[in-house]
């Protein structure tokens, strides 16, 4: 499967009358934009270009507003991502605590790379982000909706170790 | 209403909304690259700060004026602060002034001489950026662009197109069509207005001068000129004359020196456009119909409507734009009259415009592989031309044009303005109603820039309620209120740019905020001073009845005069895989008027109908952005069949050909 594509299952007509039902809970107002595509990519995981331009037909407005919002921030994604997002603190306390190591660890198991960042199995997505405001339990690794503190190498391997042995 | 205080000089202020205005009234130019009147404030260019008591430093544009307030326009700390802005967005900037388009009319170079920028402290642009060429009339260049948004802001309230927006942030940002596509994929209406208020060369015309001269060197091929009214009263100012001149002749003797072989007057086929257009109207109203007709001489508009409301395109005048007939009457008519081949004839429009480019190419107006115009130039192309070898408009001594078709009337002189073609038209109708010559009346009302022009004018007993109105989002709101029934019109007059023609984006960039007044105002006397202000006294026009038409609204003049319009995508290459797997493909349109006609319900009823006959996994389901067969919205394709006006009492019916393809026995609908 070529990266570009959305998993199988995350394309099936009960996502996208997902679409019209987030739309239509915010009574398909143009001002809405936001929490809808927030929604949107809870559904779908990501924004596809082709939806977005759904959504700024039926609010109204024009395609190139819903993506240039789209892509200010960075929260949505117009690639899809792996059904784990795992965001590795880079902030400096995280930093100083040693995330390097926890990015490096995670990309040589899941054969990632600075340009690369979702596995072709669309599992994993890699992610640095700048602060998480948990220094206290630095370096933190969040993923998805878990939070992990104080996290060691042999640690992160663990935790990918048991999310693969989940799917297979 | 209130009194402020600039520069320790008290001025008054009435009406203006911000500082900035008050400022110029004043007779200071603080400069912009974000502000203009027309649109909404930006505040993002730096250019106009100014220091104000209590305030600070502040953006003069987007502080409104208040009674007492203490306004310093040019300190030492403002003027650093311009000249900083300026530095640094030359330091992001491509550079290269000598090989850009808009040397010389480049308000970020006038900016960087005027505030004495000498010298970039931040180092060079290191990123080039591919120039997108795309589209027919619009050159976008992203190295050029400083981000100032008014291409942007522009096409989204003004036209209401939104073919250009922001993407990114910070310094990723860029104006960008959507979703990053290229401009020629996405539903621009080629109006150019973008270009028009991009303040350097990251819009600018697609130059296509090299194809002129190379046809004028060329010894096989009759070079045919036709230039439009409002070229004549703007192309002056890229010589230094003023706006609103009517330089007809010297463009005519300037055209000869080129090597034109002849040169004839577009106001001849507008006149024609309005003996057509006029018939057209009368039999609309013979024949009982409600819906008001549309004038369909602007190719921008005409493109607007056909992505954006397919539904009303059957209410657009099927009469060709005076270019399109001029190129017509050239090619079949003409070209017989001389005994010539139409292939080696060679029509060159010069048009205030750049959507005539896109015009132009449009494969209904090609027949038998005769293009029926070659080549559109802007008066901007023109000049350039002009200038490339060394001609002075203003020095030149004038020349008539050529006949026979160098000859057109006042009232298609006025098809430069908007409000012109109504007048032209209310003019013949008048006439026609009365069934007698009546003298020129003008038409005061549809004049002037405002947006909206409602008219409603009594001949006898009939009554006609016209509406002129220019700007595309204009037009927008005119539909609507047609449709819900706030307005009752019989005849709407649109032109896609403000002021009509003689506002194009083909036009040199304006020097002053009256220049485009002065040229509607330059036109107006223009026609004033024609001995014929009638369409149908036109002598040529005669002629072309009598030899070649037959009359308005002959199978002739329908085959060559006029045309059809079709629906069309907005963007290009969006789909919503639905279902997986290679099975039978069901495309239901979910694009702008097929939505609206409630084919998401059709949708999703089939979807479920297909659930509860365990049909799911033999049919792939794909929501799709428009067949461009909007006048038989819903659409809904089966197999490679399209079927027409699906709606949701039809589900049932679909079902059973989806059966029928699913067992191999294809049936066909009607």
């Amino acid at each position: 499967m070529t990266k570009n594509m959305a998993p199988e299952e995350l394309s099936t007509s009960r996502t996208f009358a997902q679409v019209n039902e987030i739309l239509d809970k915010h009574e398909r107002n143009p001002r809405s934009l936001i929490p809808i595509l927030q929604e949107i990519q809870d559904a779908y995981r990501y924004l596809p270009t082709e939806i977005l331009a759904y959504v700024a037909t039926v609010l109204g407005i024009s395609p190139a507003r819903v993506y240039g919002v789209t892509t200010f921030y960075s929260q949505f994604s117009t690639q899809p991502k792996g059904k784990y997002v795992i965001q590795v603190c880079d902030g400096t306390a995280c930093h100083v605590r040693g995330s390097n190591p926890l990015i490096e660890a995670v990309e040589k198991r899941l054969g990632l790379s600075e340009d690369n960042r979702t596995t072709d199995d669309l599992l994993f997505t890699l992610e640095t982000v700048s602060c998480l405001g948990a220094c206290g339990l630095a370096p933190v690794v969040v993923i998805n909706e878990t939070v992990y503190g104080e996290v060691s190498v042999d640690r992160m391997t663990e935790i990918l170790a048991e999310l693969q042995s989940g799917e297979e | 209403m209130g009194e402020i205080t600039i520069n320790g000089r008290p001025i008054t202020f009435e009406e203006e909304s911000n500082v900035l205005e008050v400022i110029r009234k004043a007779g200071i130019e603080l400069p912009t690259f974000c502000y203009h009147s027309e649109l909404s404030v930006y505040g993002g260019c730096r250019m106009c700060v100014v220091d104000i008591d209590g305030m600070g430093v502040v953006g003069a544009c987007s502080t409104a004026p208040r009674d007492g307030m203490m306004v310093r326009t040019h300190t030492r700390e403002l003027r650093d602060i311009r000249k900083l802005a300026v530095e640094l967005l030359l330091a992001d900037h491509d550079r290269e002034c000598t090989t850009c388009e808009k040397s010389g009319g480049c308000q970020l170079q006038r900016l960087a001489t005027q505030l004495g920028v000498h010298e970039i402290r931040f180092g060079e642009r290191d990123m080039s950026m591919p120039v997108d060429d795309s589209n027919a009339a619009i050159l976008r260049n992203p190295n050029k662009c400083i981000l100032c948004g008014d291409c942007v802001r522009m096409c989204e309230e003004v036209q209401e197109v939104g073919a250009l927006g922001f993407i990114n942030r910070g310094s990723n940002a860029m104006v960008v069509p959507a979703f990053e596509k290229e401009m020629g994929d996405v539903e621009c209406v080629n109006c150019g207005q973008c270009m028009a208020v991009c303040p350097t060369g990251a819009l600018v015309v697609k130059s296509e001068t090299d194809r002129a001269f190379e046809a004028l060197a060329d010894e096989n091929k009759t070079v045919i000129v036709q230039i439009a009214p409002a070229v004549r009263v703007a192309i002056g100012e890229a010589f230094g004359l003023p706006a609103g001149d009517n330089l007809l002749g010297k463009l005519v003797a300037a055209l000869k020196i080129l090597g034109v072989d002849k040169v004839f007057d577009t106001s001849l086929a507008a006149d024609l456009t309005v003996i057509e257009e006029t018939q057209e109207f009368l039999q609309r109203r013979q024949a009982g119909e409600s819906a008001p007709m549309f004038t369909s001489c602007c190719p921008a508009w005409v493109k607007f409507a056909e992505y954006r409301h397919p539904e009303m395109l059957s209410s657009l005048s099927s009469c060709r734009s005076p270019q399109q007939m001029f190129g017509s009457m050239i090619k079949r008519y003409y070209a017989d009259m001389i005994e010539a081949n139409p292939n080696d004839l060679y029509v060159i429009s010069i048009m205030p415009c750049t959507a005539k480019k896109a015009e132009a190419q449009r494969p209904e107006f090609v027949h038998n592989e005769v293009t029926d115009v070659d080549l559109v130039l802007t008066t901007q192309e023109v000049a350039a031309m002009l200038k490339e070898v060394g001609l002075d408009l203003g020095r030149l001594e004038v020349q008539a044009l050529d006949s026979p078709f160098g000859f057109g009337t006042g009232a298609g002189v006025m098809f430069g303005n908007s409000g012109g073609v109504s007048e032209a038209v209310l003019r013949h109708v008048a006439d026609h109603l009365a069934g007698e010559e009546k003298p020129v009346v003008d038409y005061p009302q549809v004049r002037g820039d405002q947006g909206i022009k409602p008219i409603r004018i009594s001949v006898g007993d009939n009554t006609i309620r016209l509406a002129v109105v220019h700007g595309l989002k204009q037009a927008h709101q005119m539909i609507e209120r047609i449709k819900t029934g706030e307005i009752t019109v019989d005849l709407v007059e649109v032109m896609a740019c403000p002021g009509g023609c003689t506002g194009g984006a083909g036009q040199p960039q304006p020097e002053r905020r009256d220049t485009k007044s002065q040229r509607a105002h330059g036109l107006y006397i223009s026609e004033k001073m024609t001995q014929l202000r009638k369409s149908r006294e036109n002598p040529i026009l005669q002629t072309l009845y009598d030899n070649w038409l037959g009359e308005p609204a002959s199978p002739t003049a329908h085959d060559a005069l006029h045309t059809t319009y079709q629906s069309r995508r907005r963007i290009l290459g969006e789909e919503i895989a639905l279902e997986p797997g290679e099975q039978l493909e069901v495309q239901v349109c979910v694009g702008t008027f097929c939505y609206l006609q409630g084919s998401y319900d059709v949708l999703s009823q089939l979807l479920s109908e297909l659930e509860s006959e365990g049909l799911g996994e033999a049919v792939n389901v794909r929501g799709t952005f428009c067949f461009e067969q909007c006048q038989g919205g819903p659409s809904v394709m089966i197999g490679d069949e399209i079927q027409a006006r699906v709606t949701l009492e039809r589900v049932p019916e679909m079902m059973e050909t989806i059966r029928d393809h699913l067992s191999g026995t294809p049936k066909r609908l009607d």
